[in-house]
């Protein structure tokens, strides 16, 4: 006799004829199964997702229709494995610990996705976040309690500040233990409030599976962000029945993404209307897979598009009517345009500080500003907007195009071209020029030279710091979710944790990540990782031996004083990457550049990771610069000091 | 123009939600001047009701920001249209000689109801707006004050005006 109670999940192809089932059933209430309750929930395909065959199996051959039977009673901790099983999860970036133990017990039984371990909680989150970043489906990580959460919080911050939808699942102490200062605890949820989008302590195990369907869903909805799943030891323990929903309801839960009929007529006869327009394409484009959209539509009006660090790739950098990035490091045509234009329209970007300076300079120019946002507060937080429209971007853009196209009027041509006029007059500045004759590697020349040798196809991560500001400004990015960077929390320690979840995601692709000597110490522990699973990524570190972003600031606004931004004692990189079992170069001059950079990425090495520690000019500052509460167009510019 | 604005908000009736509201409000350093909380007739919500100050722009923001948490259902800004406030306060005040007859006139002006007595004490149950609560402890002399609790502002919609999932 089985003991099993629970229910029996009957899985068959979707054809014809339920009366099969009946009998089948029928078939084994003989053998003595005890049927409480039936009914038949709609699947349109079969989907096996269990190949394991553990004691809750019963495989079914009698009919062809009928392909697996199984009871879905399970513990917690086979639930959360398969929650992230039918939720197609490809890789699980985590670190084992007690109150997770469980959970790796299941991972241990199954094959449906990949468990990648890490060596630090925090490059579990930031590769979960990486494959996110350039996937556009939802990363996952799995930490123990209390040290391995509060690891991992680094990590959702960082996904957090960049609206990039992760789940972590987080082991818990047991209910009971909860609240008496037990081994290993911290109040999770308490601790990551204010640091994800959504939190969830799942206290019954009852609940777990819909919770999952729930994190899933709210991760990767509206404005994308991180949520955590926090799930006590003795509810992995628990038994329960199991059935995956499809969806679950939310009330308190409806992201506006259609945008308002009456605000996109207004904002298209105001972009018709426009003499000097410019468009503003944020990360919201990236993440909302409206690329195609914003091209369609810069090039129906012939618009200036510049982007934001997050929206690189958002639209052709490589296109005659891209600007490039625009903010304290944006260009110096970029910073112009976006200051001195009549019509703005802003696509999921968020007025950040970074972005336009002071805002009270900002405001000197009357400007007429069109914001399209998914998330309503991000609109009007910072600077006053004319025409809001709440929305999905890709909705809201395909639905400007279809009204641009009915639309009669076109765009002022004569005004337009003065205004390219002006815009082409600002980019003869040509603000990006260095000096190419050095005898010491120029940090742009290395960017430069690794986008001709990857050509410009590249993905690539950074870390955070000058050798970032040098990777957004001279890596070309034609295509989006090409550009894997930490922008709104600005984590130092990212860029290796993002190639790896990057290359992982994308086997077959080229994935460098651009760093430097200080950042790269942060999570230096992951070339173990790296070497496990044959993560064959490509290191370039502009060594420049300063922390250098802070040097260029302690330069400009502290007298030259440099506190602490010296990098000393640093190790041997090539020795180092050696001792981990990679290929290391050191590249000290500029006529070895891109010879080493070609070697790296000759099929000879492809299947190796290289770190290329390349000494680069210490004195390098990047420009141009707005000062921190300087207005857009009082950029410092190279060529002034 | 910098005002005093009263927030009404439905929410999930979980546990935590709480928490999520109060932790935005320190978070973005916004003012809460008093915040209460309690289940509706329907025990999976819960009707909250924040009185905070501040600007157009940050009404705007908390509003927003109060609509974007997930357990969040419903949000008003009630001083946006009528309605009705009301607060309860509990006063302990000295009742002693001649002062006695005098406190129970003031509490009867102010349609106070004496809920206590000792001997030497009074402890008044006053409902109002905050402000006519803040007059009744004006009015009262303040060295007969042994404690107060109050327990900040319940607020609705006047007339067809209701918050309702
Ligand atoms: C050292 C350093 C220097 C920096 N310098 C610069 C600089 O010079 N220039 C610069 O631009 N940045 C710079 N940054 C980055 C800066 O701090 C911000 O992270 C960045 O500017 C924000 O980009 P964003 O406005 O595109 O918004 P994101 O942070 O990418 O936010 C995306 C916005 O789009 C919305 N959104 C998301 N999905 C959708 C959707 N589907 N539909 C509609 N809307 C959606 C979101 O609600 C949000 O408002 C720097 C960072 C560092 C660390
Ligand atoms: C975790 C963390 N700590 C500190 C900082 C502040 N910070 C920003 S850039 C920077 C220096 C980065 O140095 P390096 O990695 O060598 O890059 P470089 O600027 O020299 O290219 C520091 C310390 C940060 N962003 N992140
Ligand atoms: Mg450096």
């Amino acid at each position: 006799m089985y003991q099993n109670s629970g229910v029996l999940v009957v899985y068959r192809k979707a054809v014809h004829g339920d009366s099969r089932i009946a009998l089948f059933l029928f078939t084994w209430w003989q053998k003595g199964f005890l049927f409480f309750r039936m009914g038949i929930r709609k699947r349109p395909f079969y989907r096996d997702f269990l190949t394991k065959t553990g004691q809750n199996d019963y495989p079914l051959r009698s009919t062809n229709e009928l392909i697996y039977c199984q009871f879905m009673e399970a513990t917690g901790a086979e639930i959360v494995v398969r929650c992230l099983a039918e939720e197609g999860v490809e890789f699980v970036f985590g670190y084992p610990g007690g109150a997770v133990l469980n959970i790796y017990d299941e991972i241990f039984k199954q094959d449906k996705f990949k468990h990648v371990l890490v060596r630090h909680e925090q490059a579990a989150v930031h590769a979960a976040d990486a494959y996110a970043r350039s996937t556009g489906r939802v990363g996952v990580a799995l930490v123990t309690s209390g040290p391995g959460v509060t690891n991992a919080v680094t990590g959702i911050a960082t996904a957090y500040m960049d609206s990039v939808p992760i789940v972590v699942v987080t082991g818990q102490v047991p209910t009971p233990a909860i609240g008496l200062d037990a081994f290993q605890e911290v109040d999770t949820v308490g601790i990551t409030r204010p640091c994800v989008k959504h939190n969830f302590l799942v206290k019954d195990v009852k609940d777990l599976a819909a919770t999952m369907k729930k994190a899933f869903i709210i991760a990767a909805t509206g404005r994308p962000g991180p949520v955590v799943v926090d799930v006590p030891k003795d509810v992995t323990a628990h038994i329960t029945d199991f059935i995956y929903p499809d969806t679950v309801e939310m009330r308190s839960y409806n992201p506006v993404v259609k945008g308002h009929s009456g605000q996109l007529k207004r904002a298209v006869q105001m972009l018709l209307d426009a003499k000097r327009p410019m468009v503003y394409a944020g990360g919201g484009v990236v993440l909302g897979d409206a690329a195609e959209q914003l091209v369609e539509l810069a090039r129906l009006l012939g618009f200036p598009v510049t982007n934001t660090l997050m929206g690189l790739g958002g639209y052709p950098a490589t296109d005659k009517q891209n600007l490039g990035m625009l903010g304290m490091h944006g260009t110096y045509e970029a910073n112009m345009a976006m200051q001195h234009c009549d019509v703005l329209l802003a696509v999921g970007a968020r007025f950040d500080d970074r972005v336009i300076g002071s805002p009270a300079h900002f405001a000197r120019e009357q400007r007429s500003i069109i914001h399209v946002d998914v998330d309503p507060s991000s609109i009007s937080k910072r600077v006053k907007v004319d025409v809001p429209i709440v929305g999905d971007v890709k909705n809201v853009l395909t639905d400007m195009l279809a009204l641009l196209k009915q639309a009669k009027d076109r765009p002022d041509a004569g005004a337009l071209n003065a205004w390219w006029a002006q815009i082409e007059l600002w980019r003869s500045r040509n603000c990006l020029k260095y000096n190419k004759q050095s005898p010491i590697i120029k940090p742009q020349y290395v960017v430069e030279k690794l986008w001709e040798v990857t050509k410009g196809d590249a993905f690539i991560t950074s870390d955070v710091g000058q050798h970032q500001m040098w990777a957004a400004q001279y890596y070309k990015f034609d295509k989006p979710r090409r550009w894997i960077n930490s922008g709104g929390l600005g984590t130092m320690g990212v860029g290796l944790p993002y190639a790896m979840g990057v290359q992982l995601a994308h086997p077959e692709a080229q994935v460098a990540c651009i760093t430097g000597e200080s950042s790269i110490q942060m999570c230096i522990q992951e070339l173990s990782t790296c070497k496990q699973y044959r993560i064959p990524v490509k290191i370039v570190t502009l060594n420049n031996r300063y922390m250098g972003m802070v040097r260029q600031w302690q330069e400009f606004f502290y007298g030259s004083r440099y506190a602490e931004s010296y990098m000393e004692s640093l190790p041997d990189f090539v020795k180092l990457a050696e001792a981990y079992g990679h290929v290391g170069m050191r590249i000290d001059k500029p006529e070895d550049v891109e010879a080493a950079l070609k070697e790296a990425f000759s099929p000879a090495l492809k299947e190796r990771l290289v770190f290329m520690d390349f000494q680069t000019d210490q004195t390098e500052n990047v420009f141009p610069m707005v000062e921190g509460g300087k207005g857009l167009s009082e950029m410092i510019l190279a060529e002034e000091l | 123009m910098v005002r005093r604005h009263i927030i009404s908000l439905l929410m999930e009736n979980e546990a935590g939600a709480l928490s999520r509201v109060a932790g935005l409000f320190s978070a973005r350093a916004y003012n809460i001047e008093s915040l209460t909380v309690a289940p509706t007739e329907d025990a999976t919500l819960s009707r909250m009701t924040i009185v905070t100050v501040g600007s157009e722009d940050i009404i705007e923001q908390i509003t927003k920001q109060l609509n974007k948490l997930v357990d969040v259902i419903k949000v008003m800004d009630l001083t946006e249209g009528a309605h009705i406030e009301r607060e309860l306060m509990l006063v302990k005040v000295k009742a002693v000689g001649v002062g006695r007859d005098e406190m129970k006139r003031t509490s009867d002006i102010f349609r106070g109801r004496i809920i206590d007595v000792t001997e030497a004490t009074y402890t008044i149950e006053l409902t109002g707006a905050g402000s006519k609560l803040d007059a009744f402890l004006e009015a009262i002399d303040s060295a007969s004050i042994i404690e107060t609790v109050r327990t900040g502002a319940s607020g609705i919609g006047r007339g067809e005006r209701s918050l309702k999932v």
